[in-house]
């Protein structure tokens, strides 16, 4: 069963993320996601970019095992998700909003996936005190998620997600509620924490701009019904600063994606008028 | 760069923090956190000071209009006693109205504590399964309708001991908002956070005591507060309906037969300790609320 899950095994390291086919149509008939293949390597920073209905979250949720798709496979180190630690991996997942226990300090919210996996208190301590040492909250661990703006809520939920020393980062929209100034700066550190990590990233956007600036690859999909049509490299090296955005190559990312996605949106106006 | 700036027309809901001065006075609660620690020392004081003075304002100008009332028309104490023959009365029938309090508090607190702990074990059941709530939950309406007056007869029929049958009349009363609420907060945990949970493996157990019962609290603690004050009125109802002499007299009984006697200032008094007894309750509610709350949840958090 594992073979048929690596197509490209032979010498490969096995893909992080590989996805067979895999498709999601609800009960009442909405396909959410048409069959999707996509193969990510480990190290890579994947944007998924699209409108809203493309399916990209599914699509990421799936990869997460919180849905199952209807059919198709996917395997993360040539495991099913539920076995992701026979692979010796680990994986983690950031909403789109902070997604915090209100009632716990940031400390506590931080050290919840540890709590819940039975860490010893000595070790969990440690954990918690270099994840927010990374995030830059040190000084804010007694606080309550409260007390913090959105940005910094933000950061509470990645030190939370890093805490678990993940492998494979999962991110649906994380900065899509924060003001454009704090989502740069957050995206800044986020690659900051990619590459001293060395992280595989999957990440959730519908901003054209922040997938050129954060990936190595955009994957860029449509919606009704939701699909892949398109993937982009960005060939450009890091670490990117703020002026890669203002940079000529930059734009014609962009608007290399911005075509495909016209593109794609009117074979749907052309289909619904048929 | 169009694009860019097109991103910003919607307002984010938070981390206006960036904005300055004009953005945190528009969205107080959101993006002054800090701002409000530092008002809290000045503002506090004043504000709790306000909170029991103009109460106190208002009881002190009704107690004075209605002694001016009674004296003024000349009012015989059969028909309204003034607020000082009411003091008065407390103070001469203080022994018998002392022991009545202290019977009308036992069954009271005697039938909350049974609610809570009942109700509680009920919507834990509930939220066990659809199934069971939706089986169950149209009996937990009836009793909540059945108006207690019409059963309480019944009750004092079948349970020979007067305290017990008043105790189950009260706990009948009291215990629907205590099912309703604690049910509907250990149902309504954030999706996203319950999903979380479920990315890291949490048992049953770990998500029963770190996510539901915590994200219920709020409700639960509502639920009190509204079930404290229903225990009284029905240990009151109950007293009213068992109506019995002897030992176990409270405070509804001496209502009744201060009535018969026309000893209309008595009345009063027993009136006067019924509605402290359930102001207190309120309070000590609304304390332990803030106590259990205070630090993270928005109904707790003060409104300036």
């Amino acid at each position: 069963m594992d073979d048929v899950l690596s197509t490209q095994a032979l010498g490969r390291p096995p893909a992080a993320v590989e996805v067979l086919s895999a498709h999601k149509t609800y009960p009442d008939g909405t396909v959410a996601l048409q069959p999707v293949d996509l193969s990510i390597q480990e190290g890579e920073f994947v944007t998924l970019l699209g409108p809203s209905g493309c399916g990209k979250s599914t699509l990421l949720k799936m990869v997460a095992g919180l849905l199952e798709p209807t059919d198709g496979r996917i395997a993360l180190w040539r495991k099913p998700v539920q076995r992701l630690d026979e692979a010796g991996k680990k994986l983690a997942f950031v909403f789109q909003a902070p997604t915090l226990m209100p009632w716990a300090s940031v400390e506590a919210n931080v050290r919840l996936p540890l709590d819940l996996a039975g860490v010893p208190r000595a070790e969990a301590d440690g954990r918690v005190a270099d994840a927010l040492a990374l995030v830059g909250l040190t000084k804010f661990a007694r606080a309550l998620p409260r007390a913090l703006s959105g940005g910094m809520q933000m950061r509470v939920s990645i030190a939370r997600s890093l805490v678990v020393q993940p492998h494979l980062l999962l991110m649906d929209e994380p900065f899509g509620a924060l003001d454009e100034i704090t989502r740069h700066k957050l995206d800044g550190e986020l690659l900051q924490l990619w590459s001293a990590k060395k992280l595989t990233v999957v990440f959730v956007t519908h901003s054209i701009h922040e997938a050129v600036f954060l990936s190595t690859r955009v994957v860029m999909m449509a919606a009704r019904p939701g699909r892949i049509v398109e993937e982009v490299l960005i060939d450009e090296p890091y670490p990117r600063k703020a002026d890669f955005m203002v940079t000529e190559r930059f734009a014609s990312y962009a608007k290399r994606l911005q075509d495909s996605l016209f593109t794609a949106s009117q074979q749907n106006d052309e289909e619904a008028m048929t | 760069m169009s694009a860019v700036l097109k991103d910003t027309s919607s307002p984010p809901p938070s981390g206006g923090r960036l904005g300055g001065g004009p953005a945190s006075a528009e969205v107080p609660a959101a993006s002054a956190p800090a701002l409000a620690l530092t008002q809290a020392p000045g503002k506090k004081p004043r504000r709790n000071y306000d909170k029991v003075l103009y109460p106190v304002l208002v009881a002190i100008f009704l107690l004075t209009a209605w002694q001016g009332v009674v004296t003024g028309f000349k009012l015989p104490p059969y028909l309204v006693p003034s607020p000082i023959l009411m003091m008065q009365t407390l103070v001469t029938d203080w022994q018998m109205l002392g022991l009545a309090l202290l019977f009308t508090l036992k069954i009271t607190v005697l039938s909350f504590v049974l609610a809570v702990v009942l109700g509680t074990l009920i919507s834990f059941l509930f939220v066990q399964s659809r199934a069971i709530e939706t089986a169950l939950l149209p009996y937990a309406v009836l009793l909540q309708v059945t108006p207690i007056v019409a059963v309480a007869p019944l009750i004092i029929i079948w349970v020979k001991n007067p305290t017990a049958a008043m105790v189950v009349c009260a706990t009948l009363v009291a215990l629907f908002p205590i099912i309703s609420n604690t049910t509907l907060g250990l149902r309504s945990v954030d999706p996203d956070l319950q999903a979380y949970f479920r990315l890291q493996r949490a048992s049953r157990w770990q998500v029963l005591m770190r996510l539901r019962i915590p994200s219920a609290l709020p409700y639960f603690f509502g639920g009190l507060r509204i079930s404290s004050g229903l225990a009284l009125i029905g240990a009151v109802v109950a007293e009213f309906v068992a109506g019995t002499g002897g030992n176990s007299t409270g405070l509804a009984y001496q209502i009744l037969f201060a009535g018969y006697q026309l000893n209309i200032p008595r009345m009063f008094a027993a009136l006067l300790l019924i509605s402290l007894t359930g102001v207190a309750l309120f309070v000590l509610m609304a304390w332990l609320s803030k106590l259990a709350l205070g630090s993270w949840h928005a109904s707790e958090l003060s409104r300036d």
